[in-house]
């Protein structure tokens, strides 16, 4: 009696959650689902198969998107977690003055949105009007096309992203940093083990579970990113830093192909999912 | 000899530091004095540092024009009302998830995982579809109702939960206490850190959101500050001075909020595992 009292209790306090879950995640990931084996175009759907899917491998500007994405996780990653780890090695260390301003310093980007993480970097490396420019041509340099060339606006994205990536990953880092035992440094030190050697040895191999979940969310989050590049470069020049999501947002809502759009996201969430299995499967073997 | 060399290497590393935080730091200052500069200075070459007469009057003109008290109390309606509701839902759902055992309890935490895998990016188009059919296309309403639930917040206080002793319930049922009771009266007056920290993601979280209002919101009555800020940032000719105070306006309140909660935030053991 007591116990079917609770079961109806505990129901009301998750009821206002499951209801959110199955009209805005499960409903929408099946219609989804749905869409990719249609040639839905917002008024009617036809079931066509996998001809979306077929027709997804060969499109030629699809595969750049993904490859773009690839590219764009594969270099974005590894600078976000060097960056992160450095600058958290740095706010931990013992020899440093004056932490407490540095830390809001690197934390500061998290408050800023990504819409205006664009507009800064945009306004920063303007080709014709921007400071970098300005600077670079002073120093006699000339100035770099950072937006007429895919390759430069390339480098100004890699720039803005490590910028607002830090901040959440550098506490990561930091509480990791805080508790490796001190004894296995004075340890080390007795063994007469220099700095690089106690990095290597001490705190590369503490702060392993750590790097696994900072690299595999940075992965996840830079795989999605959309709107950064939405107001930094808006997919240019041409579509050189178009990356899946907005190839998936143009295709569906700009040329309401929503069929195809529809596969295309389902080839993403793959890719997602992946990534999201991988690190929990890494957070329940350091967990126990 | 020894003790020099310390003092040099300390030097150094915080040499370096400081050359990291003047890069992350000039991206945002640049921004900042550059809108206070008059818009003809702004691409008047050689740029100088500081602006040289220095005015409000691009702060003055974003203002005035394009509705953007509207914006900013559109922005401001949907983050508080989203951030109150997400508390109170995540809150009694992290507490279920923690003090009961019914599988099909389980279960649900299941699905709760499930949902940090699929972003919202991945289901555009349906989840555009399912805001039309209820009607809540072009509201603050279906800006704010498909917000509420987060698998983050649900995860702080299911683990907050967790380490509440079960002691504690039982005592107060005894004493004859409802269910009700017990969560309003005793769990969520404890659980008031985490209410904190999640109260500050959760205003970050919708007031820089761009993905739910570029889905939800069409006319420009109902424009948030990011899809404001995205078309003129979007414009064939970008109108410079009024995007660079409108951004400066924009980022105040989260700023505020940073320097009044700060240790909430940078208390590094209470977000470890946070996401975003």
């Amino acid at each position: 009696m007591i116990k079917n009292r609770n079961a109806a209790w505990a129901l009301a306090f998750v009821g206002a959650n499951i209801i959110l879950f199955l009209i805005f995640f499960l409903g929408p990931a099946l219609l989804g689902l749905y869409y990719s084996f249609t040639d839905y175009s917002g008024i009617s759907a036809s079931f066509i198969g996998l001809e979306n899917y077929i027709e997804l491998f060969q499109d030629s500007s699809f595969y750049g998107a993904l490859f773009r994405t690839i590219v764009y996780a594969g270099i974005g990653v590894p600078l976000i977690y060097s960056v992160s780890l450095g600058v958290s090695l740095l706010l931990t260390s013992s020899k440093t003055r004056g932490k407490g301003l540095a830390k809001i310093a690197f934390f500061f980007p998290w408050l800023i949105s990504p819409i205006i993480a664009g507009v800064i970097w945009r306004w920063l490396f303007g080709e014709s009007f921007g400071f970098v420019n300005f600077i670079l041509g002073s120093l006699g340099l000339g100035s770099v096309p950072w937006s007429s060339n895919g390759i430069m606006a390339f480098v100004v994205l890699f720039f803005a992203t490590v910028w607002i990536g830090t901040a959440f990953n550098m506490l990561l880092f930091m509480s990791a940093l805080v508790n490796i035992p001190k004894t296995y440094y004075d340890a080390a030190m007795i063994d007469g083990a220099n700095t690089i050697q106690k990095f290597w040895h001490i705190t590369l191999p503490a702060l392993r579970p750590t790097s696994f979940m900072v690299v595999l969310l940075s992965v996840f989050n830079l795989m999605k990113e959309f709107p950064l590049i939405q107001s930094l470069t808006d997919g240019g020049p041409g579509s050189d830093t178009t990356l899946l999501v907005q190839y998936i947002y143009e295709t569906g809502f700009n040329q309401l192909n929503i069929g195809y759009a529809s596969a295309a996201s389902m080839i993403l969430f793959v890719l997602l999912m992946s990534f999201a299995l991988l690190r929990l499967r890494g957070e329940k073997r350091w967990e126990n | 000899m020894f003790k020099f060399k310390e003092n040099q290497s300390s030097a150094f590393l915080t040499i370096l530091m400081y050359i990291m935080v003047i890069l992350f730091l000039f991206p945002i200052l640049w921004l900042l004095l550059s809108s206070f500069k008059p818009g003809g200075e702004l691409f008047d070459y050689p740029l100088s540092f500081l602006p040289e007469n220095p005015t409000v009057e691009n702060y003055e003109y974003a203002w005035t024009t394009m509705n953007f008290v509207r914006y900013f109390l559109n922005t401001s309606i949907v983050t508080v009302v989203t951030t109150l509701l997400t508390i109170l839902a995540s809150a009694s759902c992290g507490f279920a998830l923690a003090k009961y055992r019914y599988k099909w309890l389980a279960v649900f935490f299941i699905c709760i995982l499930a949902t940090t895998m699929l972003p919202t990016e991945v289901i555009m188009n349906p989840t555009f579809t399912v805001i039309q059919s209820l009607n809540q296309y072009d509201s603050l309403a279906g800006l704010i109702i498909p917000s509420i639930s987060t698998a983050t917040g649900i995860f702080m206080f299911r683990q907050f939960f967790l380490s509440v002793p079960d002691d504690l319930l039982e005592s107060a049922r005894i004493d004859g206490a409802s269910e009700g009771r017990i969560f309003f009266r005793l769990m969520l007056p404890i659980a008031k850190p985490i209410m904190i920290t999640l109260a500050i993601f959760s205003f970050q979280w919708r007031w820089n959101d761009y993905i739910w209002p570029l889905i939800v919101i069409s006319s420009p009555e109902n424009y948030t500050l990011q899809i404001a800020l995205r078309n003129i940032v979007g414009a064939d000719s970008i109108n410079w001075p009024l995007l660079l105070s409108a951004s400066v306006i924009s980022i105040l309140p989260m700023v505020v909020l940073f320097f009044i909660f700060q240790r909430y935030i940078m208390d590094s053991q209470a977000t470890s595992g946070l996401k975003d």
